[in-house]
């Protein structure tokens, strides 16, 4: 406990060096405090917006794949109109302007009229889902804006609604909490019962469609399940920031699963931890406002999941990459080396710069294919330099070659391809080639044909052919 | 109107002027954004230039304007590249990776003005809303006349767009229809995508700075739909976007001050209303739109079947006529036949009637000369398309009555005489019924 204390004092001496004085490092019982929930106010707001990266994680990943992934984007806007109406209107119904029941509630009936909006746009005139997107968004939020500047004229003090453009989660209570709560349940609830159906719509309208499903219906829920998480977030993160927490886990966690309902657990596990640690962090510092920090947050979440993410990440792609350019480099030697063998007789040792030619390689990717390949035995350089292949070598490479040919032989036989251009159409495949389906095809191809255990070539093997 | 009657073309003509460039010069790129299906660029870049203004800010020191401008306008061209990127290395869909960089940058940009706030007051309402109202409060004085500042910067940007849109308007157009085309015609589709980024952003910035997000969000999206559902031709296109850009905004600033007044309250934000009159627009033509409206498709659907009906009827009432010389129908057996609304057809046949085809007698409606012919003519197209489509077609004589019944309703003399000369001139049709002479 000492020395983390002592580390930490450490840090925040570098922290103040470094930093604007305008963020002040906290003190060690402020971190106990903050990460260990004493504190009541912080507990209410870490608890609700983790609450609220769940619900939205979740609900994200369903319109993500149904890619229409800034749907958040225009239905929050589309909320502003009703919340400023509901502010005007509120006080001749004799009940408070602020409170928020009556707020939410003009922000939900806005929201379906901006989902229906969105469906009579798409559906019924020729523009597309972003123009649809669009129009919504801007018309709806210049409403918005000038219903609101009205309601500022009227009342005096509308201040408070400012926040659901910029969000305000430490004026978050314990009842918004039990509000964020029980929408996020209820949201969990209806996707657990239309699970299959809501898939089916991401993945295949037209095959919903022709199973009888109501896709309209469905679009509509989903829609609905974005207007309920929008609502209860726009307290807490504000409008602009709610779309981030609806696209910015589902499409981080698309880099770690090809399982929707992984994909879905994963991406309400980042949404959130993306809304823990962002308020913590607002209320370990000073000056940073929770809606960013949490968007921030869940942005370097989701540059960590680009990069490192097992299924998609970037640096996966390119390590597999990287083994099947190994790969085929390695049955690209083996092969040329055995075929030049096979014609000048097996003692013959092959020369650098006759390989070099054999392929459009670098001398130095072919340098280190020759180099991975003798130190797993398979050739050695002969007394004057020459490559000579290994008698394991000469076993896996003879492996190569047949499966080559007996490619080479289907290609022919069975798919009418001319001999002379077999050898660069069998090249394509030959490296992806299952052990089944070289069994089948020598089944198929070779019921008495062998040269020691190696189909013969279809066309005649010479190394200047592969030259040319 | 009393909220017109201290109208001032000092003050007022200046905010219309300075709207109407500002919807012009977006909605000129926005045509080729909506063609590319990128229409919330427009949005996502106003975001995200948040950032760029806190940086230039911070560097220089000073509000002043072209530091700020040039670091927006930075920011919102990486807005481009970063959603490129995202979406090529990460493979994630276009809209994912635009949502992902608008929102970060967003954030980056609140957190840094709430840190720069300590210093001097960068208000993120007054970066988000600004305001046309304050037009007038910053004149320059060009060759004798005051001009506002905002409306010189935005005429400058709408003669900058609309020299990039008529100087690249081929490659831009076939960039945005078919870039691979584009690329093999030696034009650089790649390019012409940043050339368009650029005046996007820089509309978007110079907009932001002068007259606030909400109306340039807006005018590089709804204009151009609106014109979209209007024409077919992307010139034409360009035009009428440009035209209800314009409209929209002096359509907004009129209704800002009157609106309010009917429910008794002052002016309310210009920007916002005009926004919402083009929103209005939209909604207009998508209902009435000449070839596109939803309203005048369901109504010219139904004055087609409309037709159809009141074909029907007359084809009806020969075919009973053929069996029976001049049978009387009442309507209710003629409905019975064809399973057609009461309404419907009575109102038919009555028109029918005033036109000279049917007698109405007490018992219901008889042929007339002119309405045999009618009639005659209607058979015959169907009997003629049923001799034909088993002749020619192969079709069994089971299913062609369908087909004929469909066909005959666009079937006129020319296509009749066609279809008697393939199907070398028959008396009777495959059911054995006459086909009526012409």
């Amino acid at each position: 406990m000492r020395t983390l204390a002592a580390l930490h004092s450490f840090l925040a001496f570098a922290a103040s060096s470094l930093t604007d004085r305008s963020i002040r490092w906290p003190t060690w019982p402020e971190w106990q405090r903050v990460l260990l929930l004493q504190d009541y106010n912080t507990r209410v707001v870490m608890l609700g917006t983790m609450l609220l990266g769940l619900a939205a994680g979740m609900v994200g990943s369903f319109t993500l794949l149904r890619r229409r992934a800034l749907m958040g984007d225009a239905l929050s806007h589309a909320t502003l109109p009703g919340v400023g109406l509901a502010f005007l209107i509120a006080p001749s119904l004799g009940l408070a302007e602020k409170s928020l029941p009556v707020l939410l509630t003009g922000a939900a009936l806005s929201g379906i009229a901006g989902v229906i909006a969105i469906l009579y746009v798409r559906n019924l005139t020729r523009l597309k889902e972003d123009a649809a997107l669009g129009i919504v968004l801007s018309v709806f939020f210049g409403a918005g804006i000038a219903i609101l500047s009205i309601a500022q004229q009227s009342v005096g003090h509308s201040a408070g609604l400012e926040s659901f453009i910029y969000g305000k989660p430490a004026s978050m209570i314990e009842s918004d909490r039990l509000l964020i709560g029980c929408s996020g349940v209820l949201t969990l609830l209806i996707m657990g019962v239309l699970f299959k159906e809501l898939t089916l719509l991401c993945f295949d309208e037209g095959f919903a469609k022709s199973r009888g499903y109501p896709v309209l219906l469905l679009d509509l829920v989903l829609m609905g399940l974005v207007v309920i998480v929008t609502i209860i977030g726009l307290q807490a993160v504000g409008l602009v920031l709610m779309i981030a927490l609806l696209v910015i886990p589902a499409a981080a966690s698309r880099f770690w699963t090809q399982n929707l309902k992984q994909m879905i657990l994963i991406s309400a596990a980042i949404g959130g931890a993306g809304g823990f640690l962002g308020a913590a962090m607002s209320a370990l510092f000073r000056n940073l406002p929770a809606g960013a920090m949490i968007v921030l947050v869940c942005s370097s979440l989701f540059f960590i999941s680009m990069m490192f993410g097992t299924e998609r990440g970037v640096v996966v792609r390119a390590l597999r990459r990287r083994d099947l350019n190994r790969s085929v480099d390695h049955q690209h030697l083996l092969r040329g080396m055995f075929e030049l063998q096979e014609s000048r007789g097996p003692k013959a040792g092959i020369p650098f710069s006759e390989l070099q030619t054999l392929r459009s390689w670098s001398s130095h990717r072919l340098l280190k294919e020759i180099e991975r390949c003798r130190r797993k035995g398979l050739v050695f350089r002969n007394s004057d330099q020459k490559l000579c292949l290994t008698s394991s070598g000469l076993v896996e490479a003879s492996r190569l070659v047949h499966e080559h040919r007996l490619w080479e032989l289907y290609l022919i036989t069975h798919a009418d391809v001319a001999p002379g251009r077999v050898d660069q159409s069998a090249d394509a495949i030959e490296h992806v080639l299952e052990p089944e389906l070289i069994a089948q095809l020598e089944e198929l191809l070779l019921q008495k044909r062998r040269v020691q255990g190696i189909a013969p070539s279809p066309h005649p093997v010479d190394a200047t052919e592969h030259a040319s | 109107m009393s909220a017109l009657s201290n109208w001032s073309w000092d003050y007022d003509g200046w905010i219309v002027l300075a709207g109407i460039l500002c919807a012009v010069a977006a909605s000129l790129p926005g045509n080729f954004l909506l063609l590319r299906r990128m229409s919330l660029l427009g949005d996502a870049i106003s975001h995200a230039i948040l950032p760029g203004l806190a940086v230039a800010f911070l560097i220089t020191g000073s509000r002043s304007s072209l530091p700020m401008f040039l670091g927006a306008v930075i920011v919102g061209l990486l807005t481009a590249v970063f959603t490129e990127w995202i979406r090529n290395f990460g493979e994630v869909d276009e809209g994912a990776s635009m949502g992902v960089v608008f929102t970060t940058l967003f954030a980056l940009g609140l957190v840094m003005i709430v840190q720069a706030a300590d210093h001097v007051d960068l208000d993120p309402g007054c970066v988000l809303y600004g305001s046309l109202e304050t037009t007038t409060f910053d004149m320059v004085n060009v060759a004798g006349t005051e001009i506002p500042r905002v409306v010189l910067v935005l005429a400058a940007v709408t003669v900058i767009n609309l020299v990039v849109v008529v100087l690249f308007f081929k490659e831009l157009k076939l960039s945005a229809f078919d870039p691979a085309l584009a690329t093999t015609c030696g034009i650089s589709a790649r390019l012409m995508h940043y050339l368009l980024m650029i005046i996007v952003a820089v509309t978007a910035v110079a907009s932001f700075e002068s007259v606030g997000n909400i109306l340039v969000v807006a005018m590089f999206v709804v204009p151009p739909a609106t014109a979209f559902l209007l024409t077919e031709r992307l010139r034409s296109m360009i035009i009428v976007s440009a035209l209800i850009a314009a409209v929209s905004a002096t359509l907004g600033h009129v209704s800002a001050l009157v609106v309010p007044s009917w429910f008794g309250y002052r002016s309310t934000s210009t920007s916002g209303m005009m926004a919402l009159c083009a929103g209005i627009l939209f909604f207009a033509v998508s209902l009435f739109a000449p070839q596109h409206g939803v309203l005048i498709r369901i109504l010219r659907r139904q004055r087609l079947s409309r037709r159809i009906l009141s074909e029907d009827l007359i084809a009806l009432l020969y075919r009973m006529d053929e069996r029976k010389s001049g049978v009387v129908a009442s309507i209710d057996q003629l409905r019975a036949a064809l399973l057609s609304g009461g309404l419907m057809s009575s109102l038919l046949m009555k028109q029918h009637a005033r036109k000279g085809h049917v007698i109405a007698t007490a018992n219901g409606y008889q042929l007339t000369d002119s309405g045999r012919r009618l009639g005659a003519e209607l058979v015959r197209s169907h009997r003629l398309w049923e001799q034909y489509l088993v002749s020619e077609g192969g079709v069994a004589v089971d299913r062609i009555h369908g087909q004929a019944e469909q066909l005959e309703h666009f079937t006129g003399r020319e296509l009749r005489d066609r279809l008697q000369q393939e199907t070398s001139a028959p008396v009777l049709d495959p059911h054995g019924s006459p086909i009526p002479p012409e």
